[in-house]
Parts: structure tokens; sequence; C-alpha cells
């Protein structure tokens, strides 16, 4: 019985101390004499939510434009005044935010994290590119991405790369992509956002470094046609991959293939493929020594890719916060220096203890493990395909648009000098 | 089987392509499934909860923006109408008058009305606020803490990553649903209003 009198009079008295927290300030608010009315609060609203569905809707209507324009009117200018529109509407006047290739981690975050909710037009801005792809080739890059977009523009006096080059910056990609998702997937930051180098340029407002980033991709862009496109852009390895399986494709000829070299030179992204037509096809026992050496380097790659990913896990989980403060708690020397870093405060004032911090910083490392593996897999494996590649001869016989590397510019088809078939003999 | 044979090396290719097309198709498909499950039909913003605010003074110099969208957001309701504002004043001011000199806030962004002895109305002209929290941290120490960072979302670019987001030292900021972008701290949010959201019903 005393022992419920105690918890009722403690119940009590907790809820009076609670309620008195919530209703007492500390200077309690006057009464007024004078009539004063109290101004309100204003909450001004976001960007009307209207507006995020109509852009999806542009979107949709960008890349249907485009597609037609590239497959059935195989015009380059339109191709050019749409990539116009688009940067004027998705980077200008939409200033940028949310863009496809940043969807990427979005949806990779809604993936591993189950607690972050994906608006809907993410969801459609990460797909509808995708799926336009998979049917008709990277028309997405060609005039509806307003990065592709601003550096197609500067392309003045592309160079040829060579092929040993373009495979090799070529790799950048597939590393960006796997260190984005790996930093989305755990939580800790989103790299594709942070190192976008030409949102600055949309909204006006870039700090130096993202401006002098901008710069440096748009005046080497002269010479580069679309470096960042080629070199760097990690959603653009979906859509190669994408492309590849594509069902219809820009072709450089409106009919048949003349083999008359006029096209050769007008692609600035070293995208065509050249005619190899090999008389002499390579011996069988050639062949099979190739199969073998790729088929054991191949794996090699990819182990040794894990294997190093793996060991730099620690390095990786680095930029991450949690790990970042469990560091620090456990640093003596860092937690005495004045005045104190702004994480320790607010550590302190959240109230949470060590133990916790340490077994979340412990959790996102056990993460970073696998996820090392996973990407250094992943890479070393890229890897190993690429270098496989250069191993195998494929045959072609005519000038045809490299399907995974093409951007459907749609450039080498003024170049083209046959005349469409008349449309009864078209397939 | 005959119309194939003719030229059964290039329909086997086709069939491989039309194979992975397809795999590929509804693997994107269940990424869409996956995701949409937890999807939201409108957009999220970002949202500063000032219940772990510190007040470091990060929002006014880590926003893309050139003037932070973190503005110092005044809760009248909270307001004591102090004639000695910890959030006005520099702490070792001795007169209390409007004099730059006794001002806590760098741009002089608060406006201090006098309503009736002893109390005085505090407004924040926003327009000149940069958010550095100097006067939430005041208000916060010795006063009733009606002066809260918000992110002002008619501002807010609503970046896919917030740079101030990804600064905050007290993991303060959230996405959160638009239709309620505001948190105030020790305070229902019921008794502010905003007048857009009204006129939209």
């Amino acid at each position: 019985m005393k022992k419920r009198i105690a918890l009722l009079l403690m119940t009590i008295l907790l809820t009076v101390q609670f309620l008195d927290v919530q209703a007492v300030q500390r200077f309690p608010k006057p009464e007024f004499e004078s009539g004063y009315v109290q101004p309100e609060t204003l909450q001004p609203s976001p960007r009307a939510e209207l507006l995020a569905v109509m852009d999806l809707v542009v979107l949709a209507a960008a890349l249907a434009f485009i597609t037609w324009l590239v497959l059935k009117k195989r015009s380059r200018m339109g191709v050019f005044w749409t990539s116009l529109f688009s940067l004027a509407y998705f980077g200008f006047y939409r200033e940028g935010c949310i863009c496809s290739i940043g969807a990427i981690q979005n949806v990779t975050l809604a993936l591993f994290d189950s607690s972050y909710v994906i608006p809907l037009t993410v969801i459609g801005f990460f797909i509808l590119p995708l799926v336009s792809t998979l049917f008709f080739g990277r028309t997405f890059c060609a005039g509806v991405c307003p990065f592709g977009a601003m550096q197609d523009l500067v392309a003045f006096k592309p160079q040829r790369m060579g092929v040993r080059l373009n495979a090799v910056l070529g790799l950048i990609p597939y590393l960006y992509l796997g260190l984005a998702v790996l930093y989305a997937a755990t939580g800790t930051d989103f790299v594709i956002c942070r190192y976008d180098p030409f949102v600055g340029i949309f909204r006006f407002d870039a700090s130096l470094g993202m401006f002098l980033f901008a710069g440096i991709l748009l005046i080497s862009g002269i010479f580069i046609a679309r470096p960042y496109c080629r070199f760097l852009c990690p959603y653009g390895v979906l859509l190669n991959w994408m492309s590849r399986f594509s069902w219809r494709h820009l072709t450089i000829t409106p009919a048949g293939c003349i083999q008359c070299r006029l096209c050769e030179n007008s692609c600035p992204y070293d995208a065509i493929d050249m005619p190899v037509t090999e008389k002499n096809p390579e011996e069988r026992p050639v062949t099979l020594r190739k199969l073998i050496l790729i088929s054991l380097l191949v794996p090699l790659f990819a182990l040794f890719g894990g294997f190093t990913g793996s060991q730099l896990h620690e390095t990786l989980a680095g930029v991450n916060g949690k790990v970042q403060l469990a560091r620090t708690l456990l640093d003596t020397a860092a937690l005495a220096v004045k005045p104190e870093p702004f994480e320790i405060t607010a550590y302190k004032s959240s109230g949470k203890p060590a133990s916790q911090v340490f077994a979340e910083a412990t959790e996102v490392l056990r993460q970073f493990y696998t996820g090392g593996w996973i990407l250094g897999c992943f890479v070393g494996l890229v890897f190993g395909i690429i270098l496989a590649r250069r191993l195998i001869i494929s045959y072609n016989a005519d000038y045809t648009p490299n399907k995974g590397r093409c951007f459907s510019c749609a450039r080498c088809v003024d170049y083209c000098p046959v005349t469409p078939l008349p449309k009864e003999e078209r397939i | 089987m005959e119309e194939s044979a003719d030229n059964p090396k290039i329909d086997r290719r086709k069939f491989l392509v039309t194979g992975i097309r397809a795999t590929i198709v509804a693997g994107i498909g269940g990424v869409a499934v996956l995701t949409a499950r937890k999807t939201l039909a409108g957009q999220t913003v970002w949202q500063l909860d000032p219940a772990k605010c510190i007040q470091c003074g990060r929002c006014a110099t880590s926003c893309v923006l050139a003037q932070s969208a973190v503005r110092c957001t005044h809760v009248y309701a909270m307001c004591g109408y102090c004639d000695l504002c910890g959030g006005y004043f520099k702490p070792e001011t001795k007169t209390l008058t409007t004099g730059a000199e006794n001002q806590l806030c760098p741009t002089n962004a608060i406006r201090r009305k006098f309503v009736e002895d002893p109390f005085f109305e505090y407004t924040i002209d926003e327009p000149l606020c940069i958010g550095c929290g100097k006067c939430v941290k005041g208000c916060g120490a010795f006063g009733n803490g009606s002066l809260q960072l918000q992110v002002r979302q008619n501002i807010c670019v609503h970046c896919n990553e917030c740079s101030i987001a990804r600064n905050c030292p007290a993991d303060a900021f959230n996405r959160v649903p638009a239709s309620k972008p505001y948190l105030f701290k020790g305070f229902e949010q019921g008794n502010t209003k905003d007048k857009n959201r009204e006129d939209r019903g």
C-alpha cells in the first residue's frame, strides 16, 4: 500500500513538474492593457507542389519530343533547340534540383534507409530517362539533361581522344557511381550534389571552388566535348548500360551505309565505331587462349578490387559524421582544444551516452567494410571487362554509333549523303 | 522455326537482347515498387529542429545562397516582451537604448518598439537577417526562447542535399513533408498562421 501511495505521489509530482515546464515561461506573456494585438508568426509556404508535378510532365514531354526528333525527324537543329529549352527550364528556371543524376542517391537512400521518405517526382526523375533510354537510346543526354545541353553548347573544337585515353578516363564514372551509392546507402553524404559543378551557374550563386570546377569543365569542353558526361557522370553509366540493349537507336545513315567516310570525323565524342572487316578471322587457338585469359583475369581483378576496397573502409568512412564524432570523443587531445568544437557542444547538449555514439560508429564502419568489398569488386570487375574488351575484336561492316557511348546528338546525321528510302521500301 | 532458319545468328542475338531488356524493365520496375512503398505524393523540404539547434552560426555561412535561407523567426506567443531582451541587447549593455553599440544583431535586423510600460515588441526585419543565431542564443539563455532559427521555405531553393544540413554539428536538419515545413520549440504550431495556406484552404 505504501508503495502504491508513493508511486501515485511520484506520478502526480512528475506530472505537475512536467506541466510546469510546458506552461510557465521564464517571463510570462504580459496582459496588455493598451489594446496591443500580437502579430502572427508568419510561415511562408514552399514552392507550390503542383509545379513539381509540372516538372515531371515537362520531363516526359521533352523526352518524347527529342526521341521523335532524333529517331524520326533526324534533325540536329531540332535537338539543338530542345537542348536550349531544357537548359533554360531544367537549368536556369528550376535551378538544377532535383535532377536525374542526383536522384540516384535519393533512390539508393530510400532502398537502404527505411526512415527516408522519397517524393514521387524524384522516383520519376530517376526512372523516366532510364526507361526511355532502354527503348530509344540516350536521347535524354542529347538535349534534356541541362548538364549535357550546357556542355554541348561549348563544344566548338572537339579533338579526338584516342581509344586508350577514352577507356582509361571512362573508368572514372564507374568509380564515382560506386562511391556515390556507397555514401548514399550509408547515409553519409550526397557526393554527386556536393561536387555538382553546374548548379552554382544555374543559380548565379556559385562558391569559388564550384565556379572554378565549372570553368575548367566548360573551357576544356571546347576541345574535349562534354567532359562531365563522358568522364564523370555517374548517371551516364546507367544510361550507357540501358542504351546497349535499346530497342531502337539513332542510326547515322537513313538507309544503307555506302562507306563514304564522310561521318568519320563528325562525332565530337568518339562514339562512332569504325568498320572492322577482317578478311582472315582469328584462329581458334588464339581466341581460346584469349577466352581463358579473360575468364581468369576478370575475377582476379574483381577479387583484388574488393580486397583493396575492404582495406580502405576506415578511410572511406572517415567523412561520416558519426564516425568523426566517435573519433573525436576517443581523442583526448582533440577534446582539450579550446574553443570546444561545435560538434562536441552539440553532442553534450543532446545528452546521448558515449556508448551509443560508439555503437553507431561501429555499425557504420561495419557497413563500410561490406560496402568497401562491393565497391571494390564492382570497380575491379569494370576494369577487368574494359581490359577484356580490348582483347576481343568485334567485326562490324559499317559506320555505326556505339550504342553505349553515343549521346544521340544527331550531329553525324547531317554528314550522311544517303537519301532515305521511299516509304514503301522501308522495313 | 523455318522462318528463322535462314538467319539464325541474328535471331539468337535479338532474342538475347530482348531477354536482357525485359529483365532490365523488370529490374527498374522492382526498384520503382521498392521505393514507391515509402513514397510521398508531395515534396519534401528541409526543416530545422530548434530543439537540437545549438546556434553555432554555420547556418549563416553554409547555405548555397549568398544570404542564407535560414532566418530568425519570432514566435510572438512565446515572447515575454521584456525591456531587457537577451536577444536584442549585448550581455554587458548598461543603458537599454537602441544604440548600435548595444545591439547583439550584427546586421541591425531586430526592431524594438515600445508597446506599454514596461513591455517592448521585437520584430525581425527578415531581409536583413543572415541567420547567424546570435539573438537566438541570447534569447534562449536569458529569455523565453521565442526567437528561433527556421528555414524560410519561400527563400530556400530546396537543394537535394542541403549544404547547411551537411555542416550542421547538431544534426538538426531533416527532410520533412512540405505540408508541415515549420517546427517550433516549446510551442504548439496551431497558434501561428500561414497566410498562404489559409488562402488555399
